[in-house]
């Protein structure tokens, strides 16, 4: 009921949805296409809500707005400071790919988006085995387990990462909690390092400027 | 004044529940020129159709109406029962008063009116027919197999053995097929070339069978009996009249190839034979890996060849050969690396699939029989066997069981046991489907002896990890989730049917269903034959099956197209279009509606006119239909006739 709610406020701006959040993408998009197809359901949904709206809005994650209306070109024409020769893994997760047939976001064993970003903005993607796996964010909120976090960020830097870049803030949270070492970012940071701004690291989240510095990655810009 | 009788059935309640039989019957006995009508339960049965004889006899009549269920039901078996009583069978017309009637209409009165109507225009229609003689057409006595498999071998030797030749072509350089991949054959696990090995001999050898290796079936055009066949043959690079088969070319030469026979597992070079055991055992040169022509200066295969055999400047050859009866062979593939992503198949070296693990086991193949792992050549010592990979998954894969996994995996696993004594298997499955002579009990040798552990459940992602492989799976049975690390894992990929499998369906003319097997005429009952008549199929070019199926299946398809190629004379529907060729303009319109190719002009001495082959018309109709002029006629369907059944049941 509540992504029916945003979905509807957003269709009285006569506007599309965007999410930065590969948790709130998996459900807004499933929930769009289910009010579309499913008449019963979205009949339903518009009784109890009394907000008419039957799936006319998309819903996209700012990765794709980037990808398909800056377009990774325009990207890279805007980088001010590229990110030369360091190796980032994409953390992809587990709800921005799948299910693959709702989603169609990307290939669900090979997804190429944050790769496509990260070379855009200079730096070398490094693809890794559980790059598509989830992050056990759900149990760790609670639990305060890491292990499938931990096996995540083994995994990336056994493939030679530096540093760790995500598409999803619960999976920043969770992985970056997990502290093995390996700095995480969320995506939207390296691109405005990237793109010559301060960039915001709130604290004790991972702060991956040190590193930059010490590549010589995070010069002045005039 | 025509003599007609009308025979009206009951078809138990089938008909008369609904229709009035007695009232049509009288109807029809008022019909001008009909003398004779009656009803019974059923005419279908004996005594019915001799009550139908009888008044053929006693009533001396020329023409029958059977008003009963469709024509494609009992036609035949009333034409027949006419010609007994010695009336020509296609003076009997069927009038369809249940499908068309009383199964379709609830309604007694108007259903019985409807009935009277059909038998009238029947009526109409019969006083206007002639009597027809089946055509006949001859039959060439020689055969072609398509695919040198097992299947096509089997077929090919059968077909032989009972004084048919046979011409076998095949697309490789060599006889054997996928069974000369396979190391070990389940249940028995008999050597598989030691057991296909003396059958290539035979057939090889045999003094009416021609082999056509490095060829393809391009072209074919005619009709049951009367197939006439455009094959390719391409170059071999190689004279193989010459050619003594030392094979010091292939010693010597220095450009190594990967054989599609090795299946990725090792190499082969760029002249040569895929296999020791060979037939024909005769080189060819593989043009992309040949230094000679990349346009380097090489020709070693050349100056060593003592009897100068080797020739650059072969070209293809065609020939056309005639042909009673075609049976098709292609036989399988499986299915390609790109589909299974998530297993790391095509990225991972150690990650092969079955037939890959064929070629390790095999003792010819390019470890000697010694199972090593391809990235280091280590022997591996745990092994991990996945079944169902992309079969029995509609979403990602296909639909359909493969069939063939369970027993070779089962064999895999006891073979990799029998070589390395402290290895450990694991076959991942669905279910184990092991219906055979033997089959169930192997695997349980398998479980039992071999200590293979199965684990139901499906394998989610195979990754590596210290320089092993990581398999993560679930075991459905016990509810826990499985991480193996494995140093191979083997996949049973699907099985498909052979590359280009469609093209040649076409170029058949016969049927394929949606993965591109070829359709049999009827899943029950005609399994060997398909649509077209006179071209019959053999092994897993029609469904995934076993070796013992498709020599079973083979030597059935073989029975059936020596049923056609003794008989000398096929006997042929008369029912087809023929041409007044008075009338005919030539303009041949009807060549162009024809969906069989049957019509073809035909020059007279001052004009040309259309011209029906007998043999390739199915009696469609449609070149009646468009015809101008009203040359073309149908038999059994004249204007005339249709004109009459359409007044009967308007007036």
């Amino acid at each position: 009921m509540s992504p029916y709610r945003a979905l509807a406020a957003a269709h009285r701006l006569e506007s599309d949805l965007v999410t930065l959040c590969s948790g709130c993408l998996n459900v807004l998009r499933r929930t769009n296409r289910r009010v579309a197809s499913d008449l019963e359901l979205g009949e339903k949904l518009r009784a109890a809500v009394e907000l008419d709206y039957r799936g006319e809005r998309r819903v996209r994650h700012l990765l794709e707005v980037l990808r398909d209306d800056v377009t990774w070109a325009e990207v890279r024409a805007q980088v001010a400071r590229p990110l030369t020769g360091l190796k980032v893994a994409a953390y992809y997760g587990c709800l921005l790919l799948r299910p693959e047939r709702e989603m169609e976001f990307d290939d669900p064993e090979s997804p190429s988006i944050l790769h496509d970003l990260l070379r855009a903005l200079g730096a070398e993607p490094v693809s890794y085995p559980l790059q598509a796996d989830c992050c056990g964010a759900f149990v760790s909120l609670r639990d305060d387990r890491f292990e499938a976090a931990g096996r995540v960020l083994k995994s990336a830097a056994a493939a030679g990462a530096d540093l760790v870049v995500t598409s999803c803030p619960s999976c920043n949270y969770n992985l970056d909690r997990a502290r093995t070492g390996l700095p995480v970012v969320y995506f939207t940071q390296l691109l405005a390092i990237a793109l010559g701004l301060d960039g915001h690291f709130g604290e004790g989240m991972s702060d991956p400027r040190p590193l930059l510095r010490a590549r010589s990655l995070l010069s002045e810009v005039s | 004044m025509p003599r007609i009788g009308a025979f009206i059935c009951h078809c138990g309640l089938n008909i008369a529940a609904t229709v009035d039989v007695e009232r049509v019957a009288a109807r029809a006995r008022a019909i001008p020129g009909v003398v004779h009508a009656e009803t019974y339960k059923y005419f279908c049965s004996q005594p019915g159709q001799e009550k139908i004889a009888e008044a053929i006899r006693s009533s001396r009549l020329d023409g029958v109406v059977v008003a009963a269920c469709s024509p494609s039901m009992h036609e035949a078996t009333f034409r027949e029962a006419a010609a007994l009583a010695g009336l020509n069978p296609y003076l009997v017309q069927i009038a369809n008063i249940r499908e068309q009637c009383s199964w379709v209409h609830s309604d007694r009165e108007t259903a019985t009116v409807k009935a009277a109507a059909l038998v009238a225009a029947m009526v109409a229609k019969v006083r206007r027919d002639q009597p027809l003689e089946p055509i006949r057409l001859p039959v060439n006595p020689r055969a072609l197999v398509i695919g040198g498999g097992v299947a096509g071998m089997q077929a090919a030797w059968d077909i032989a053995e009972a004084g048919h030749a046979v011409v076998v072509v095949e697309r490789e350089p060599n006889l054997g097929g996928r069974m000369a991949q396979l190391s070990e054959t389940f249940p028995t696990l008999d050597c598989a070339s030691c057991i296909l090995t003396p059958r290539t001999a035979e057939v090889a050898r045999h003094p009416r069978i021609e082999l056509l290796t490095w060829s393809e079936v391009r072209e074919v055009s005619g009709y049951v009996g009367n197939f006439s066949v455009k094959i390719a043959r391409r170059p071999a690079f190689v004279d193989w009249d010459r050619c003594i088969g030392c094979m010091l070319c292939q010693d010597k030469c220095p450009a190594p190839a990967p054989i599609a026979f090795e299946h990725g597992m090792g190499m082969g070079k760029a002249i040569g034979v895929s296999f020791p055991q060979a037939v024909p055992n005769r080189p060819v040169i593989r043009r992309e890996y040949c230094r000679r022509f990349q346009g380097r200066k090489c020709q070693v295969c050349a100056k060593v060849c003592p009897v100068g055999a080797v020739d650059f400047e072969q070209a293809e050859s065609c020939r056309e050969e005639k042909v009673g009866a075609i049976v098709v062979a292609t036989g399988f593939d499986v299915m390609p690396a790109a589909h299974f992503g998530e297993y790391g198949y095509g990225e991972y070296p150690d990650v092969i699939d079955s037939l890959a693990f064929e070629r390790l086991n095999s003792s010819s193949g390019p470890t000697g029989g010694v199972i090593r792992r391809p990235s280091d050549g280590r022997i591996p010592r745990e092994v991990v066997f996945i079944q169902c990979a992309g079969s029995r998954d509609p979403d990602r894969g296909k639909p359909y069981c493969s069939k063939i996994c369970c027993m070779y995996t089962a064999k895999h696993a006891f073979l990799y046991r029998q070589k390395v004594p402290d290895g450990q298997a694991y076959v991942f499955y669905m279910d184990i489907r092991a219906g055979g002579k033997g089959y169930e009990e192997f695997v349980q040798r398998t479980v039992e002896q071999a200590g293979a552990m199965y684990l139901r459940g499906r394998v989610a992602r195979v990754y590596p990890e210290d320089g092993r492989l990581l398999v993560e799976g679930v075991d459905t049975l016990a509810g826990t989730k499985v991480e193996v690390a494995a140093d191979l894992v083997v996949l049973a990929t699907a099985v498909l049917p052979r590359e280009g499998a469609r093209d040649l369906a076409r170029t058949l003319k016969i049927a394929a269903d949606e993965h591109g097997f070829y359709s049999e005429a009827h899943p029950k009952l005609r399994p060997v034959e398909t649509m077209t008549r006179g071209i019959f199929l053999a092994g897993a070019a029609q469904a995934p099956r076993d070796i013992a199926e498709t020599v079973a299946q083979a030597s059935a398809a073989a029975a059936k197209a020596l049923g056609l190629l003794t008989r000398g004379e096929l006997a042929a529907d008369p029912l087809v279009a023929e041409v007044d060729e008075a009338r005919c303009s030539g303009c041949l319109v009807c060549r162009h509606v024809c969906p069989y190719q049957a019509i073809e002009p035909r020059e007279l001495a001052a004009r040309k006119v259309a011209s029906v082959n007998p043999g390739l018309c199915q009696g469609c109709g449609a070149c009646a239909a468009i015809c101008r002029s009203g040359a073309m006629g149908l038999h059994g369907f004249s204007d005339k006739q249709v004109l009459a059944e359409v007044g009967a049941i308007c007036l």
